[in-house]
């Protein structure tokens, strides 16, 4: 073909793509076209026609108006079979994985290649090779449970290789993954690319954007932004701006306020975590009035147990966790619960609201105990009403109505039902765990702005986070923890030069007096 | 160049011209939505129904015609088919109790034999004499359903909530045991003149039928409608109370849903199992009391004809809802009047087959949006 001997050829063009949902026009005239050998980023807030632009380029969805082009030729697919015979593939943000079953298992399913005898052991070499020409490196014989998610990741990748995939689709490929699996997966992307394949990924986070495309086209409510520029000509204002349609606040003005008394106060907490294995080893910290403690550290280091201690949701084998001077610790969760500890939990779907219960049910959760919700045994469904109303209008809830079950909900709009339900009572102490994991970038400023007027209001707020900018801007201190131990705490000026690097170090095992005494 | 070819590892395989896409919903469908997909899943069952009995050479508009004269024809038949809905409805509501909260209790059956039994131990044991007034046996009677009934339903709840045992093999088996239960009673202890069944109750332990006022209201002779329905009705307002109006039922519908959601917002899980399940299990104990107190008037091993079994359907089919439970249960009152009355007495309960089937495959359309589309194979180019 002519277009091979050019650099970056177009290899797919979207062109004047409609797509609605009930209710919602999710792609309205979207174009999009994609190049040879590029990493294409596709940025946008939740809800911005993403996922579903590129559900229709997989195969997945069928598109109301417009055309695909795809190496020069028009192309309708109507299964994600059609779409990967035409090269194209995607790897969804939940895995299609069937969890009993092996690596090699996975890729083959559904091909036509093993006609009926299934001898795995001519398959494993294959995948293995494939593997290492990518960076994907995975053992083809393990089973898909016994994976962790990063590796999981490398299967989905795998099998759309396997099928001869050109195009490689990633729905927000990081949301699931530690930073340092973050970096292997950039340097695979990078991999893929020497090898003349060719990257869309998609993400509504900035940095990760700036650092991997070549080029970037922004959604808007389902109307392209910007299309196809050059990543290196841009800045992340201005793709932030693109995104959400006015200037973020990087730096939330955080005023500077004294702390009050201590509010929390954790003594020498161990326990375990699921598996029976030790989690937490004697953590110890104290939470102020007025302040917000920062607890830093890589996910899967003991953070989502010590919240379930703090509320009472696991128990601990040894220490003591005191709310105004009262133990909490290894005692039903109401009573943390009663004494005003309120918890975002990390996992909104799972956890932190009840999927096919309307928004009223899943704000009254912690509430309905008492009047007026609650009448002795009866529950005043009015009331309960009136309340989610009004939580609605002042935390921004966007739904028709409060009946709507909660599974209908964006990200954004989920975890404002939790915290409108987790702030609302006015707690004397609150855990947020990753409170804007997978928040596009305006609620991503909400939820900051509630969480630096809890503190304000003189609450005391232990903010759990992977986010290093995150912590630096609401934090007043900030404690690292690895391993199930505290590594050290940081004070003061958490702007200045060295924070993030001794965080870093942190994060990754060395205790805060170690790194002091190497700089002295 | 083999690019533009689709990837050799597949094959083109000949497709149907037109597909069935299934999408699921993104908003809440109207309110009416769920109801008209029942009705129509009704009728789509009966057409089937219809069909079949086409096919083994009956005449489906004879048999439904006669299928609806027999059970809602007169008075006299309205009134039979009362009788069977009656403990419907309660089984109904037992096990639409134990589903909101996703507790799978399929023992209901043995929950109303020994509801059953407890009821005529008070008159068999005898915990009361034969001389008492029935403003004391009948609420007694009532008593002794209930306790009886929720304690085959703590067995089960405990055994879950305690070491996780799966309750739909424990009230499964416990159905068994239940059956066996009474019939060690009826042979062994109760047996009147080496019969398998007990002594007829006294008078004053039955609950009154209309009959028993055909001195005072002649409309009435012959009707054997009893006061177990009002005790399904009170039952009915109660459940619904508790499962749309109250705390707890809020508490059920949340672990029901989500039990790990349900921890977080300071429940105890184990607690409710437990209560859920002596709820539940109470309700089939009054259905069993019921029925041995207004119509079987003596304990005998043929109490039921599955009543235990079909109050699962009809909790399904109402979908847990106790005023639908009250609908649902006349409907298949009047099948099971039917039975007797159609021959093959088969054909009724085919009928209640496929009207579950037909209801629970209805469900997807609650979920889901289906659409009929061309199939563009793409790949004709190729």
């Amino acid at each position: 073909m002519d277009d091979s001997a050019m650099p970056f050829p177009l290899l797919i063009e979207m062109r004047g793509i409609v797509k609605r949902f009930p209710g919602v026009l999710a792609n309205d005239c979207v174009d999009f076209e994609l190049r040879h050998g590029e990493i294409h980023a596709l940025l946008g807030e939740n809800g911005a026609g993403k996922s579903t632009l590129m559900n229709i380029l997989a195969g997945l969805y069928r598109q109301e108006a417009g055309t695909i082009i795809a190496n020069g030729e028009v192309k309708s697919f109507s299964s994600p079979r059609d779409a990967i015979a035409a090269g194209i593939g995607m790897v969804h943000q939940h895995f299609m994985l069937v969890p009993s079953q092996t690596v090699t298992e996975n890729i083959l399913l559904g091909l036509d290649d093993p006609k009926f005898l299934l001898r795995l052991n001519e398959y494993h070499p294959k995948i293995e090779d494939l593997g290492e020409r990518f960076g994907l490196k995975v053992d083809p014989r393990s089973k898909i449970w016994q994976l962790s998610v990063g590796e999981q990741q490398r299967v989905e990748l795998l099998k759309m290789l396997y099928r001869g995939a050109r195009v490689l689709i990633l729905d927000e490929p990081t949301a699931v993954l530690a930073p340092t699996e973050i970096e292997g997966l950039f340097q695979t992307l990078r991999s893929m690319v020497e090898e003349g394949k060719s990257v869309i990924f998609i993400s509504h986070k900035l940095h990760e954007v700036m650092e991997i495309s070549d080029r970037v086209t922004v959604l808007r409510r389902g109307k392209v932004t910007a299309a196809g520029v050059d990543t290196h000509t841009t800045t992340r204002q201005e793709l932030a701006r693109l995104m959400v349609g006015r200037e973020v606040l990087f730096h939330i003005e955080k005023k500077s306020q004294e702390v009050g008394k201590v509010i929390l106060s954790v003594e020498n907490i161990q326990a375990d975590n699921d598996k029976g294995l030790q989690a937490l080893y004697d953590v110890s910290f104290q939470v102020h009035s007025g302040e917000i403690l920062g607890l830093a550290g890589i996910a899967g280091n003991g953070q989502g147990e010590l919240a379930q201690v703090i509320t009472g949701l696991r128990k601990c084998t040894h220490g003591h966790v005191q709310l105004d001077g009262e133990e909490i610790a290894n005692r039903p969760a109401l009573i943390a619960i009663e004494r005003g500890v309120s918890y975002v939990p990390e996992d909104r779907t799972q956890v932190g609201t009840a999927a096919n219960l309307s928004i009223t049910d899943n704000v009254i959760m912690k509430t309905y105990r008492k009047p007026p919700i609650a009448h002795g045994w009866a529950l005043d469904s009015k009331v309960a009403t009136q309340y989610a109303e009004k939580l609605k209008d002042e935390y921004d809830i966007v739904v028709p109505n409060v009946e709507t079950p909660v599974r209908m909900l964006s990200g954004g709009n989920l975890q404002r039902v939790i915290l409108a339900r987790e702030i609302s009572s006015q707690p004397p102490f609150m855990v947020a765990v990753q409170p804007t994991r997978g928040l596009d970038v305006g609620a991503i400023e909400g939820v900051h702005r509630l969480l630096l007027a809890q503190r304000e209001a003189g609450a005391a707020v232990l903010l759990i986070s992977e986010e290093l900018e995150e912590l630096l801007s609401l934090s007043d201190r900030i404690l690292v923890i690895y391993e199930g131990r505290i590594m050290g705490e940081l004070k003061g000026a958490l702007g200045s030069q060295g924070v993030i690097e001794k965080l870093g170090q942190m994060m990754t095992g060395t205790p805060l007096e170690k790194i002091l005494e190497g700089a002295v | 160049m083999a690019d533009s070819q689709p990837h050799p590892i597949f094959k083109r395989r000949w497709t149907f011209p037109i597909t069935i896409q299934v999408e699921p919903r993104l908003v809440a469908p109207p309110r009416w939505y769920p109801w008209l997909i029942s009705v129509g899943a009704i009728i789509i069952a009966l057409i089937i129904g219809g069909i079949l009995i086409a096919i083994v050479g009956g005449d489906p508009f004879a048999s439904y015609a006669h299928i609806a004269r027999a059970s809602f024809g007169s008075v006299g038949v309205f009134s039979d088919t009362l009788v069977k809905a009656t403990p419907l409805i309660m089984v109904g509501l037992a096990c639409s109790v134990a589903f909101r909260m996703r507790l799978w209790n399929i023992g209901a059956e043995g929950q109303f034999f020994l509801g059953a039994f407890g009821a005529s131990a008070v008159v068999l044991a005898p915990l009361l004499p034969e001389n008492t007034t029935p403003w004391l046996f009948i609420p007694v009677m009532i008593l002794a359903g209930l306790l009886i009934g929720a304690l085959w339903g703590f067995i089960p709840g405990f055994l879950k909530a305690r070491f996780n045992v799966n309750e739909i093999i424990s009230t499964l088996m416990m159905n068994y045991i239940a059956v066996q239960w009474n019939n060690y009673f009826i042979f062994a202890i109760w047996t009147e003149g080496g019969f398998q069944m007990s002594k007829m109750f006294p008078h004053n332990a039955w609950l009154p039928r209309l009959t028993d006022f055909a001195d005072q209201i002649p409309f009435f002779r012959g009707l054997t409608t009893h006061a177990g329905l009002i005790l399904a009705l009170i039952s009915v307002v109660i459940v619904w109370f508790i499962l749309y109006r109250s705390k707890w039922g809020y508490e059920i519908r949340l672990i029901g849903d989500n039990p790990q959601a349900g921890r977080y917002a300071g429940l105890n899980i184990s607690r409710n199992t437990i209560m859920v399940m002596m709820l539940s299990g109470a309700l089939a104990g009054l259905a069993g009391m019921s029925e041995i107190t207004g119509v079987v008037h003596r304990l005998q091993g043929a109490i039921s004809p599955g009543y235990g079994f079909t109050g699962i359907i009809v909790a399904w089919l109402a979908k847990l809802n106790p005023f639908a439970v009250v609908v649902v249960s006349v409907l298949f009152g009047a099948l099971i009047l039917a039975g007797r009355e159609i021959q093959p007495s088969g054909i009724p309960k085919m009928i209640q087959g496929i009207i579950l089937v037909c209801l629970i495959a209805s469900d997807i359309l609650l979920r889901y949006r289906v659409r009929i589309a061309r199939r563009n194979t793409g790949m004709e180019e190729a």
